[in-house]
């Protein structure tokens, strides 16, 4: 079946079995490998993409359902203005470890940032609380999306 | 003369991880490259008297013990763990073959027509049949014998699972430049796998080389297990000569790899008539599954820290590690010290109360100082702040005015705080005997150094320390200087990355190996520098006996955290932690509290989420959805302090700062929760179950 969406920034035409799950169609057949698999059961969010600005668990998500929607990956929001500002305070502040978890992170946090430019401590805990990282003890990932909304994302 | 590291440097590695560009073992891209998924044991028990083989399409393969040239043996420290189950299966899991062919659902689905034929024998869950006993005392512990009053505690810890978000997953080919059989791996120890493969097929160490790419968090989980899965695909390449790839599904990698040993600490205080304490008989008991692999390892570490920051005039110490028939422990950041040291921190506070004389005045009293006589009867060398310390943590936390507060009836809250120590790098005389570490340094004609080391970076930093260390020492600029993720094939071993020695040891390696060349630089010339390990003189160390200096160092270190409880839902919340370390000098802040954070936090919620419960030898929790790892709304706020304490030996005065920042979590956490519900605990996880018969429960 033929599947059309805007994939980072571009109209794309797939002809997929449209029960795979968004994650494998990223991975295997666009070589995007941004995206990561943590658990397959919608738990960790290491495969986070950005569905019209919400996070979304590719693992659990069908491509079908992404059908003239747009898809945010990784390899498309490190091209944008955004990610600088968001990637700089997560080096500020030592939030990346293993880095297995931090494309879903870093895509959390532009999500948040994008709707709520100042959040409170406990809205950013709240919006990352899908997001499993097991390096950081989450600390220095709720410091670095302070330095970014101070910074401006939304700018 | 080294306050240049006071301030943090750009880590090496952090712009590919945040971009997506890392290449984790299942983003490398091999064509045609099979699949292979495992056949497991479903007994605990047993022995194998059939392995029925469906017919198999063109292709696809099965690999079994039968197809081992070599010894069916994983290396580890103790040769029992088979490759592939052969004759007998020891745990339900264990490996008994691989299913290999093209498509990944194909194999998956051949491997429910196996069947398998046991002959069912009888099962061992329970800690009794000791198979690593171990015991030595300090002092006089005859005097125990004329004690007037015994005071005696039991103190048990569960399962943990390291939850690397990066599951267990590898990749094997043979390189098309050099022949080489290649494996890329999740893991900790390229040379251990080096090893396992070099005995499972009989090969020579140069028609292998074992590559790290990036690795996304390992804790202990890494050093292990990857040696059994490149034993196993070792084997399988070399029978059907075409790349592999293993990944494991979170549904296996939890129920099946190596888990943190769970425990049984029995601690007795021997007490005169005017109740002076004469001294303790601590005995620790782990459950060290189907095989014992590392035990014995983790065993020692747990007893030479079960008298944790106290020095004690007469002490026994005794300890076993248990066959059951359940998934082999291994290790975990800590590696048997945080179960002895939860079960001594709440013992001590305890046995104040008996006694019925102030926690904090009772503890001061024992507290380790720089000169005395460790239970193994070395000596603690390095300078101790340990005073420093707890009063820092105190003041952070505003602790005596809460403590006070917190004591009142119903107040549902309380505050714990813990210290602790961890002995840095292999026990005792280990590095020299066992590791022999060498590090490789070179230089070209354009004055561009490169230099070697087995460490893995799976996230601790250490790429940027090491190098940082290399730069620094040099005094060249940092695109001078090219340091690579490990290739066995090119470098020395510099050992496993395990026992938070990586600073201390191979960062003092380093710093040695980059002075001296830098002592006989000649710009325009190849120069190059092999550096062995040559330990501290002073370490001295009987394995056998127990006795003698354990480790090169000590860090140390104090934690406190606050929760409250809520006595309606018998919910637990963590409200803060205060943290202060001594781990010599940080010579990356920012790195070191990353860790101290991340440590902590895994603490944390071995303290009160992290349940992993063996029913029949079968593991109950198998994914992230039962086996409950804390997300960002069940940690708190932490607040971290270093203490600068430059050690001599370490490099730059640094010491181990990995595994340090996990033992002390959990007993603080308890003490605090102690306090809010006005009870004793005596064992974690303490989940909303265990919580209600403690609440419950009238005495
Ligand atoms: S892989 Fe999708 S949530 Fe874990
Ligand atoms: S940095 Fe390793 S899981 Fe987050």
């Amino acid at each position: 079946m033929k599947i059309n969406f805007v994939l980072n920034h571009k109209p794309i035409e797939l002809d997929v079995n449209p029960t795979r799950r968004l994650l494998d169609v990223l991975r295997e057949d666009l070589h995007l490998t941004g995206t990561k698999e943590g658990c397959g059961e919608g738990e960790c969010g290491a495969c986070t993409v950005l569905v019209d600005d919400k996070p979304y668990n590719s693992c659990l998500t069908p491509v079908l359902n992404v059908q003239d929607k747009e898809v945010l990956t990784i390899e498309g929001f490190r091209e944008m203005k955004e990610y600088r500002i968001i990637a700089d305070a997560f080096a500020d502040m030592g939030g990346s470890q293993c880095g297995f978890c931090t494309p879903g992170m870093i895509l959390v946090s532009y999500a948040l940032l994008k709707n709520n430019p100042h959040p409170t401590d406990e809205e950013i805990r709240f919006a990352l609380s899908g997001n499993i990282c097991r390096c950081t003890g989450y600390q220095a990932i709720v410091n670095a999306v302070k330095v970014a909304s101070e910074k401006g994302v939304k700018l | 003369m080294i306050p240049k590291y006071l301030t943090s440097v750009k880590k090496v590695d952090n712009e590919e991880k945040m971009a997506g560009l890392a290449l984790f073992t299942d983003d490398i891209q091999v064509e045609g490259a099979y699949f292979a998924v495992t056949l497991r044991s479903e007994k605990a028990h047993a022995k194998i008297l059939d392995i029925k083989v469906p017919t198999l399409p063109k292709d696809y393969y099965f690999i079994s013990a039968k197809d081992i040239p070599g010894e069916n043996v994983c290396n580890i420290i103790v040769d029992d763990w088979p490759v592939f189950a052969d004759k007998e299966t020891n745990y339900i899991g264990e490996s008994i073959g691989l299913v290999v062919g093209p498509d990944k659902e194909k194999c998956l689905d051949l491997l429910n027509e196996f069947e398998v034929t046991y002959e069912e024998l009888e099962p061992v869950f329970e800690m009794k049949d000791s198979y690593v006993h171990k015991e030595f005392t300090k002092g006089n512990v005859d005097l125990f014998k004329s004690s007037a009053k015994v005071f005696s505690e039991s103190f048990e810890t569960g399962y943990q699972e390291q939850a690397y978000l990066e599951p267990q997953g590898m990749l094997v080919y043979f390189d098309k430049d050099d022949g080489r059989l290649t494996v890329k791996a999740s893991m900790q120890c390229p040379f251990y796998i080096h090893k396992a493969i070099m005995r499972v097929l009989n090969w020579p160490e140069e028609k292998i080389k074992v590559i790290q790419p990036a690795v996304g968090g390992a804790f202990g989980g890494k050093e292990h297990y990857p040696s059994l899965m490149g034993a196993q695909l070792a084997t399988a390449i070399n029978k059907i000569h075409h790349p592999i790839k293993m990944i494991f599904d979170r549904k296996e990698d939890v129920p099946f790899t190596t888990k943190r040993h769970p425990s049984k600490t029995d601690i007795s205080a021997y007490l005169d008539d005017k109740n002076n304490l004469i001294g303790l008989k601590i005995h620790v008991n782990i459950d060290g599954g189907a095989y014992i692999g590392c035990s014995m390892v983790v065993l020692s570490r747990a007893l030479i820290a079960a008298t944790n920051t106290y020095t004690f005039e007469n002490v026994e110490i005794i300890g076993d590690a248990y066959h059951t028939n359940k998934v082999p422990s291994a290790a975990f950041r800590g590696f048997g010290s945080p179960q002895s040291i939860f079960a001594m921190e709440l013992f001590i506070n305890h046995l104040a109360d008996y006694l019925g004389v102030d926690r904090f005045v009772f503890k001061n009293k024992y507290h380790v100082k720089t000169g005395d006589v460790t239970s193994t009867s070395g000596i603690f060398r390095d300078e101790i702040v340990l005073d420093k310390i707890i009063e820092k943590a105190k003041k952070m936390s505003d602790f005596d005015r809460k403590f006070k507060e917190y004591s009142k009836p119903n107040s549902n809250r309380g505050i714990g705080i813990s210290t602790f120590l961890h002995g840095c790098g292999f026990t005792g005389s280990g590095e020299s005997t066992i590791i022999n570490a060498q590090l490789k340094i070179k230089k070209d004609k354009n004055d561009i150094v490169t230099f070697y080391t087995s460490q893995v970076d799976f996230g601790q930093g250490n790429r940027t320390t090491l190098k940082r260390i290399v730069v620094d020492t040099l005094g060249i600029p940092e695109d001078h200087v090219i340091y690579d993720a490990p290739d066995t094939s090119k470098t020395l071993s510099t050992g496993p990355t395990a026992a938070s020695r990586t600073i201390i040891i191979v960062g003092g390696l380093a710093a040695k190996a980059a002075q001296h060349l830098k002592d006989i630089w000649v710009s325009g010339k190849e120069q190059e520098i092999v550096e062995p390990y040559v330990g501290p003189s002073y370490i001295k160390w009987d394995e056998d006996k127990m006795q003698g200096d354990a480790y090169p160092g000590y860090a140390w270190g104090a934690n406190v955290v606050e929760v409250s409880f809520d006595p309606v839902t018998y919910q637990v919340k963590v409200e803060h932690t205060w943290s202060v370390y001594d781990v010599g000098h940080a010579i990356d802040e920012r790195i070191v509290i990353g860790q101290a954070d991340g440590g902590l936090a895994q603490a944390l919620g071995w303290s009160y989420l992290e349940k992993e419960e063996a029913v029949d030898g079968r593991f109950m929790q198998k994914k992230f959805s039962d086996y409950i790892v804390p997300t960002s709304m069940d940690l708190p706020e932490m607040e971290t302090a270093l203490i600068d304490n430059p050690f001599k030996y370490g490099a730059f005065g640094a010491k181990g700062a990995g595994e340090l920042t996990f033992v002390g979590g959990a007993p603080a956490f308890a003490l605090a929760f102690e306090q809010a519900i006005k009870k004793p605990v005596h064992k974690i996880p303490l989940t909303p179950e265990l919580i209600m018969e403690l609440v419950k429960d009238e005495d």
